[in-house]
């Protein structure tokens, strides 16, 4: 079959699996649609917080921005995997014990104040909108080069998916399509990888043939480093990045990982303290098993681009630089007329420009693998982006129904909370698609900003709010807003006022607006301390609370107070 | 303080150190064995692997799994050893 049938018949095959599981599992309470009736399993719980995190920039993109960064790239490695290691030591077995729904709920009760709420409120939902538009653009890119639709039709197609088992089932459709939809992307990401070590190295583990030999007996790092030092790269396993900023980027990473509100929002969907901490556990291996076969996957791909086009004639390329030139994502200009290919660090001599989304989405034609593998990594991006859309769209509709208008208005029937939490998802696919269709500028840039936000705004707060019995809502208010002006503040001021001034040079202490947000984490523990400290210490009912939650025994299933 | 206060603010000391304990391996692997130290641990080689290398993109991820299984393990004790557990 052609590659085109097999996409569209495995793409079409995963899209009726959704459906089939969003019809089966209809949310019928407002409990349901928040945290799917707080009845998962930790260990489907962790296989759908693996699908919720790992997004089109996971599946797509990690793998290629290795490849070119080497060793700087273990900054994402160690960032979104160490992140899960804060989160199931010190924020989820707490979270869950408090046993509400939403990150706001607990800033709100723990800082007895609705105006904290409020400010979390609306970093939460910056952060979400900021994601979703990302994941919407993913999607409508993956439909456009592998079904050959427009990107718009992509875009609409992708929404109508997402639409029908969000709004549907929230919070426990979303639950089970993730099951699923991790269950395809891992598929999907591991064949391609298997074939490409077996061929390189002989080994069909990857995380094994990463550090394997080739053919001819030498270390493929080894051999990596020297070829990228012969045409004037830096070695790869060697880094460029300062040591200081390495820190800062990767703590941000991290602490913004353990502050993401659909993360952690996730850890809230099972029946026990125990189950929290265990589901953290298995979400990490899920996610592991990805995130450690990417840098093999990075440089497979570096290292089979390197070798099918330097120095080769022109007319004797594969055939599959040919197939990704059509789509601007390899571009090849002989600027010499020698009639072959330099790829060299000088701009002004190489030749060769490939785009980083071409190590995996391109990898099942360099091993010259089936067609049928070409449609199954079409699924996997596809599943990768509509899980995290989905998880996304539900802090949002959760965040408008509930900690905005059940805060105000606390009367409102049950009925009448799950539908406005169900036209709130609606409005929020349809924003998302807008922003899909025509993406601000800036989508790339803004990346940094969730991560950012989310290490200088929650995660002091809650961390603090967990372990201290003194921080105030003075204090957590002053420090939220402190972390996030700060933050905000420093990376507009580089990537959109003066992005001529983005160098090592003219940072803060060396550090990029990537890393920032470490600085805003600090600043925000910082204010909430002193702050605290000259203002009147919580009530006993907070006190108590605080006590509560610090021990496992006796939580319910999440429930409404 | 009563007898439970002062079980339950035991069970939180124990609970602290333990994650002071695990939090010190975290920091270790990834800021320390993956960025501090890449330098000198690059100097031995595991297999095609220089060490540091390793631990910035394989060997982090690895023990960041072990260490919240270890809590795992180490928690449930505890809650049964003060009572705490939920079932």
């Amino acid at each position: 079959m052609e590659i085109l049938t097999w996409t569209y018949l495995l793409v079409g095959l995963s899209f009726a699996l959704y459906i089939g599981i969003a019809i089966w599992a209809r949310a019928g309470s407002t409990k349901e649609f928040y945290v799917a009736g707080g009845g998962v399993s930790p260990l489907a719980n962790g296989m759908a917080t693996a699908a919720d995190w790992m997004s089109a920039a996971s599946f797509i993109s990690m793998a290629g921005l290795i490849s070119f960064a080497g060793y700087d790239g273990s900054v994402y490695l160690m960032g979104w995997t160490g992140g899960y290691v804060l989160l199931a030591l010190l924020l989820a077995p707490y979270l869950r014990k408090f046993g509400k729904f939403t990150v706001p709920d607990f800033v709100g009760d723990r800082y007895y104040s609705n105006k904290a709420r409020v400010v979390a409120v609306i970093c939460a939902l910056f952060i979400s909108f900021i994601y979703v538009a990302g994941q919407m653009r993913g999607v409508g890119i993956v439909f456009s080069r592998y079904l050959e639709v427009p990107i718009e039709w992509g875009v609409v197609i992708g929404m109508c998916i997402v639409f029908f088992y969000a709004v549907l089932g929230g919070m426990k459709g979303i639950t089970y399509t993730q099951v699923a939809q991790y269950c395809v992307l891992i598929f999907a990401y591991m064949v391609p990888a298997i074939f490409i070590s077996m061929q390189l190295t002989g080994n069909p583990i990857p995380q094994l043939g990463l550090g394997g030999s080739l053919e001819d007996g030498v270390p493929l790092l080894e051999k990596l480093d020297g070829v990228l030092a012969d045409l004037g790269f830096a070695e790869y396993t060697s880094g460029r990045k300062g040591m200081g900023d390495m820190l800062m980027i990767t703590l941000a990473l991290m602490v913004g990982t353990a502050g993401l509100p659909h993360v952690i929002v996730r850890f809230f969907t099972v029946p026990k303290v125990k189950d929290a901490r265990l589901s953290a556990g298995y979400a990490l291996i899920f996610i592991a098993i990805l995130y450690t076969t990417a840098p093999a996957v990075a440089a497979f791909g570096i290292y089979n681009a390197i070798n099918s086009t330097a120095e080769k004639k022109l007319d004797e390329l594969p055939n599959w630089i040919a197939t990704w030139e059509k789509t601007n994502l390899i571009q090849i200009e002989d600027k010499n007329a020698d009639g072959k290919v330099q790829y060299l660090a000088d701009p002004k001599a190489n030749e060769l420009t490939i785009d980083k989304d071409i190590m995996v989405l391109a990898s099942p034609e360099i091993a010259e693998l089936p067609n049928w593998v070409v449609g199954l990594v079409a699924a996997g991006a596809m599943a990768a982006a509509l899980s995290t859309a989905a998880g996304l769209l539900l802090v949002i509709s959760t965040s408008v129904s509930r900690d905005l208008f059940k805060t105000f208005k606390p009367d409102i029937s049950e009925k009448k909370e799950l539908q406005i939490a169900r036209l709130s998802a609606a409005g929020a696919v349809i924003l998302a698609g807008y922003f899909g269709v025509n993406p601000p500028g800036f989508v790339a840039e803004v990346v940094a900003f969730a991560f950012g936000l989310a290490a200088a705004s929650f995660f002091p707060v809650i961390i603090l709010g967990i372990f201290s019995t003194r921080i105030n809502k003075e204090g957590a208010i002053t420090g939220m807003l402190v972390g996030l002006v700060f933050t905000i503040g420093y990376i507009s001021y580089f990537k959109f006022i003066s992005p001529e001034l983005n160098t090592a040079e003219y940072w803060w202490w060396g550090i990029s607006p990537e890393g920032i947000g470490s600085i805003g984490m600090i600043f925000n523990f910082i204010c909430c301390y002193i702050v605290s400290k000259y203002t009147p210490a919580p009530p006993a009912h907070v006190q108590e609370l605080i006590q509560e939650i610090r021990i496992p025994r006796g939580a319910g299933k999440a429930h409404d107070h | 303080m009563t007898d439970r206060q002062s079980k339950s603010s035991a069970y939180w000391k124990k609970n602290l150190q333990t994650l002071l304990f695990l939090l010190a391996i975290w920091f270790l692997v990834s800021f320390g064995f993956g960025i501090l130290l890449v330098e000198p641990l690059n100097a031995i080689k595991i297999g095609g692997y220089p060490l540091g290398f390793w631990f910035a993109q394989q060997g982090s991820i690895y023990t960041f799994i072990l260490v919240i299984f270890i809590y795992v393990v180490r928690m449930n004790r505890l809650d049964r050893e003060f009572d705490v557990n939920e079932d």
